[in-house]
């Protein structure tokens, strides 16, 4: 198993955001955390990269447990989310040599150069990366969870606000990179067609807790409805 | 070795920051060169006026340069570390492997860095100015140097911390804090001048002990190992404090959820 977490709760004061989550996903598969606003999504991704430390559960993360040894496992894994950024004033080569470094990348230099290529940012890697545009930035904020070649790649809302054609190319990059490297992916997006088409399972999150777990098409079945988005609207209406 | 990797990337970080913007060099160098320029005309001033001062010419203007090596340590840890909070790259940061503790080497790497090139111009400046080098004051200057380095470094690692808790709300108190020493440190006068009550407040910082050390070096009394000492063992004391708040607020910090919404 790539993730393992059992009784996972996360407290703020009197408010529950996750509440005694229970869930396992193997390796090389890609999960997705679907659910409205405030069910706990990021709070529970925060929880797995070691950003936030949970009221109580356990979690194990590559067959490390995440509570006592974090930093044994953080170099295999990596993130992407829009609600983090980047350093503005360093170009993109610059902000990729920080974290190549930081994540202890051997041949930096080529591995750079080689993102540069996959992700089409070769007239760009010499651009400060306040100059990009949203688009460009989602781009970079790419090539930077995919500097180490992560085995555990959590992304939240890894298309949010892009336009269709940059969306659709993002979603291509991450499946060519599951497909060669077999990495393992968890992602938690509001876009369902980005989840039917990037994920083998989804996991539906409401107030803190998981009410459901399936694949996209075995969700919509048993929900009688004809897509995950129509899936996701029952849950978050609580039909 | 890994750690190592981890905190020159961190330096690289902050040295990509300065290549990248003069403004940001020069305005480093420009506060501590006006600083000494106006207490040169001001020393110039009193050699005339003032027996005391006239007694070592080079005594506020060594004073003003130790006081500016003190105010850009801090500066070197703290404007740093607001440089990951106006950027909301901590949620990265700690994403990665980098430690707590080699965030705190780097902001002190950068932060010795960053003192160096504000106040070396200006003391370089101050030999064809007024005639006065304070590299003159030999191996007592390293040591005042690398006092006033760790006072600063101690200070800035507190307020980052505050910082980190607050918020950037409370990003002022790295002007605050280090002009609430500035007057109990004895900077320009002996301690001795402050209300008697006041002293021992004073005395209980490593500044006021490394002031008081300059002078007396200044004055042809020598090294006072008695200060000398009294500061080592304070900033050992509050550089020990520093890192601990700044760890704990850590703690906190993941507790809370503030490295992933930290910003403006």
């Amino acid at each position: 198993m790539a993730i393992e977490v059992a009784g996972l709760t996360k407290k703020f004061g009197t408010e529950t955001a996750v509440d005694a989550v229970n869930f396992s996903i193997p390796a090389g598969s890609a999960t997705a955390l679907l659910g409205p606003n405030g069910a706990g999504k990021t709070t529970t991704l925060a929880i797995l990269l070691g950003l936030m430390t949970p009221t109580s559960g356990s979690i194990r993360v590559l067959g490390t447990d995440m509570l006592r040894n974090r930093y044994a496992v953080l170099e295999r894994m990596n993130y992407a989310s829009p609600y983090i950024d980047l350093p503005q004033r360093l170009t993109v080569r610059e902000n990729l040599t920080v974290y190549g470094r930081l994540y202890g990348v051997r041949n930096l230099a080529r591995r750079i150069d080689r993102l540069a290529g996959e992700l089409e940012l070769g007239t760009l890697i010499d651009r400060a990366y306040r100059e990009l545009s949203a688009g460009q930035r989602t781009r970079v904020a790419l090539a930077k969870a995919l500097i180490n070649e992560p085995e555990l790649l959590l992304l939240d809302e890894p298309t949010a606000s892009l336009d269709p054609d940059t969306g659709d190319r993002i979603r291509g990059w991450l499946e060519d990179y599951r497909a060669r490297t077999g990495a393992t992916m968890l992602l938690a997006s509001h876009n369902m067609p980005e989840v039917e088409r990037l994920c083998d399972r989804v996991l539906m999150m409401r107030a803190g807790r998981i009410v459901d777990d399936g694949t996209p098409a075995g969700l919509a079945a048993r929900y009688g409805r004809r897509n995950l988005e129509e899936v996701f609207l029952d849950v978050a209406r609580h039909v | 070795m890994a750690s190592l990797n981890r905190i020159y990337a961190m330096l690289l970080r902050h040295i990509y920051l300065l290549r990248g913007s003069w403004p940001r060099i020069l305005e480093l160098a420009y506060w501590p060169i006006m600083q000494m320029i106006l207490w040169g005309f001001i020393t110039q001033f009193f050699t005339g006026h003032s027996e005391w001062v006239a007694q070592a010419a080079g005594l506020l203007l060594a004073a003003v340069l130790l006081w500016d090596v003190l105010f850009r340590a801090q500066l070197g840890v703290t404007l740093p570390f607001y440089e990951e909070l106006y950027s909301r790259n901590l949620g990265h940061l700690f994403v990665s492997p980098l430690r707590p503790w080699e965030l705190i080497v780097s902001l002190l790497g950068i932060s010795t860095l960053r003192t160096l090139i504000g106040v070396v111009p200006a003391a370089l400046l101050a030999i064809p100015l007024y005639h006065y080098s304070i590299f003159t004051m030999g191996l007592p200057l390293i040591v005042f140097f690398v006092q006033l380095l760790v006072t600063g470094w101690a200070l800035g690692l507190m307020v980052s911390g505050l910082v980190l808790r607050f918020g950037l709300g409370a990003q002022s108190l790295a002007w605050v804090a280090i002009f609430a020493l500035a007057p109990i440190s004895g900077i320009y006068y002996p301690i001795e001048v402050l209300p008697g009550w006041l002293q021992p407040v004073a005395l209980a910082l490593p500044s006021a002990h490394v002031f008081e050390g300059m002078r007396a070096v200044l004055l042809g009394e020598g090294f006072h190992t008695g200060h000398f000492l009294a500061a080592l063992a304070l900033n050992v004391l509050y550089i020990a404090l520093g890192a601990a708040l700044f760890m704990r607020v850590f703690g906190l910090a993941r507790r809370r959820g503030l490295l992933l919404h930290s910003g403006e």
